[in-house]
């Protein structure tokens, strides 16, 4: 998909202003550059936000930058080796995986059932809908501290409460830090990831509920179906696109997530609770070109769990028929 | 400016929904109205936690309490001295929000306008680029964005330009999806008709599609807005002055001192979230649709 960017946007209001030249007819080869008037301010926004950094990233991923940022020649492929070669990206790799399975399986499955429930009309169901975008409509960063915050051992109000209703019995002396502990602080930064996926994902689903037409359910009622039944041959089948989108969006996002893991933890202690979101990002403050190199490393990464997914889900489609 | 016959068109597009009559609830109903509200209250109750965290009295910030002895509604007042930049980091997060904003309104119309109403050599191509900008993320690509603006030497000059840009180009593709869906369902013999009175192209843009689009123009500036005063990697990779840090930047900076001031970093979260809740509330039922209207293509 070859695109062409303009050199420039090119002056577009006068054109269309000046009236005596509207309506004499453009000569041919300005019609076939009209459409480039009109889309060339996007196209040069897309060819600097996104195109440049891309080829700027792969040109970085074989140079040779000290810490200082002085590029000292070509590396070849030494950063993709050196990057592969270290000694943390096993367990990183491993961690990802897991992170980003947890935090999509569990906020599918908790979604499905919050839009389930708003799906029902209750009194006040309007402010509950309001409530419950509060993570997204936040900053993830500001979401995170305040979980940081709340779990405070000793003075943090979860474990205030989970002190109080007997759940920890440690208290005031040698009370866990969770954040301090690899595994208990990934679990706990999965919740978090959860919690700021999950108004996005049930808005998704529920979208797609309140577009399966109610004469269907009509239908299957006057056919004698159950309830049980008419939710298995209507509701299930129907919402798969919307369910397929919202985890494809999900995946990305959430193997993207960098602001819970940095403000939680920061990724340590060392690299055990980095994902290779996170390290990719602690990287570019010494060695640029492995920064790099493990982008391209993840963008591969991601297409791979993105065409997974979707090979998975178009299979399923079609043992269903 | 807008004709009258306009602003009695739009009212109709959101159906005015017609109640069912009043019965006493089920029980049915009961039970799922108290889940739902119970929900609502797990929901909100962090960003309670952040409110009642940032009127502590610094002598109880540690208090093994819900709600502290005493607040100290003084911290929401003497957090907006010079020593915190509070302040300064405010006006930096509106000029970049506020940039972006009107950059993507003024890059996304044209681009929606023209597709939605043109079928041309290279629509396809054009809309699957901009597809490809919504798949990608600053996160994947924050090191070639920082190679790049390094080399344009904006990072020296000022990195507010560079957040502004980076911030509209990333929000585009909703922008456009979100446009694109609006002026789609406006017929084009309304714009015919206004050429017909008398009006150029760009006229019967302005006079007629514009209004009537513009419950997706407001939706796509409030999300643009929202999302560049919420954005954290790039500003904090673009950022290397304190005069310089956005609101998400300052909070991060609070963070790594050696006695953090919890009660003023959450004050300051306090006051950049109550303004984004309200904004998000309104767009809200329109928003699934510019996330996900590229991906159903």
């Amino acid at each position: 998909m070859a695109v062409d960017i303009p050199q420039q946007p090119g002056p577009r209001t006068r054109a269309g202003l000046s009236a005596p030249r509207a309506r004499q007819r453009p000569p041919g080869w300005l019609r076939r550059l009209q459409p480039l008037l009109w889309l060339g301010p996007a196209i040069a926004l897309i060819a600097v936000v996104v195109i440049w950094p891309i080829v700027a990233m792969i040109q970085t991923s074989f140079q040779n930058i000290t810490p200082l940022g002085i590029n000292i020649g070509s590396a070849g492929w030494s950063n993709f080796s050196t990057v592969l070669q270290n000694l943390n990206l096993p367990g990183i790799l491993v961690r990802t995986v897991i992170w980003v399975a947890a935090v999509v399986a569990i906020t599918m499955l908790a979604s499905f059932g919050l839009a389930q429930l708003f799906n029902q009309r209750f009194p006040g169901r309007r402010y509950v809908r309001w409530a419950i975008i509060a993570p997204w409509a936040a900053s993830v960063m500001m979401t995170a501290l305040i979980f940081r915050w709340m779990l405070q051992p000793d003075s943090g109000v979860i474990y205030l409460f989970l002190h109080q209703i007997g759940v920890i019995s440690q208290f005031n002396t040698n009370t866990p830090d969770w954040l301090g502990n690899p595994d208990a602080a990934m679990a706990c930064m999965i919740a978090v990831a959860v919690f700021v996926s999950l108004p996005f994902t049930t808005y998704v689903l529920l979208a797609g509920l309140q577009s399966i037409p109610g004469d269907l359910y009509e239908a299957a009622r006057v056919d004698g179906a159950s309830p049980w039944r008419a939710y298995r041959a209507i509701t299930l089948p129907l919402l798969r696109p919307a369910f397929a989108v919202a985890t494809v969006i999900n995946l990305m996002n959430v193997f993207n997530s960098f602001p819970i893991i940095w403000e939680m933890t920061r990724g340590g202690p060392g690299y055990e609770t980095a994902t290779t979101t996170v390290f990719m990002y602690d990287l570019k403050g010494t060695f640029v070109g492995q920064a790099a190199a493990m982008s391209i490393i993840n963008f591969a990464l991601v297409l791979i769990i993105i065409v997974v997914f979707l090979r998975v889900n178009g299979w399923n489609k079609q043992e269903a028929r | 400016m807008a004709a009258t016959t306009v602003t009695a068109v739009a009212p109709a597009a959101t159906s005015v929904r017609t109640r069912p009559p009043r019965r006493p609830p089920s029980w049915k109903t009961a039970v799922v109205a108290l889940v739902a509200y119970v929900i609502a209250v797990i929901f909100l109750l962090p960003y309670l936690e952040m409110l009642v965290t940032s009127v502590r009295p610094t002598k109880e910030l540690y208090g093994q309490d819900y709600l502290p002895q005493h607040f100290a509604w003084s911290n929401l007042t003497n957090m907006w001295g010079s020593a915190y930049g509070i302040l300064d980091s405010v006006r930096v997060s509106l000029e970049i929000a506020g940039g972006a904003t009107a950059l993507v309104l003024l890059v996304a119309l044209p681009a929606a306008y023209y597709t939605s109403r043109h079928r041309f050599r290279g629509r396809g191509a054009f809309l699957l680029l901009v597809l490809a900008t919504q798949m990608l993320q600053p996160t994947a690509l924050i090191v070639g964005i920082y190679k790049e603006f390094l080399s344009f030497g904006l990072l020296n000059i000022n990195p507010v330009w560079s957040l502004m840009l980076v911030n509209a180009g990333f929000n585009l593709a909703f922008a456009i999806w979100i446009l694109n869906a609006y002026i789609g369902s406006i017929p084009a013999e309304l714009e015919e008709a206004a050429m017909v009175d008398g009006h150029g192209r760009l006229g019967a843009l302005f006079h007629v599609t514009v209004p009537l689009a513009m419950p997706g123009i407001v939706t796509a500036l409030i999300f643009t807005f929202i999302a560049a005063w919420n954005e954290f990697i790039s500003a904090l990779t673009l950022t290397t002055n304190g005069s310089d840090y956005p609101l998400t930047v300052r909070l991060d900076s609070f963070i790594g001192q050696y006695t953090v001031d919890w009660q003023h970093l959450f004050g300051a979260s306090v006051v950049a979230t109550i303004p984004v809740f309200i904004l998000f509330a309104l767009i809200e039922g329109r928003v699934v649709g510019g996330l996900t209207a590229g991906s159903i293509k």
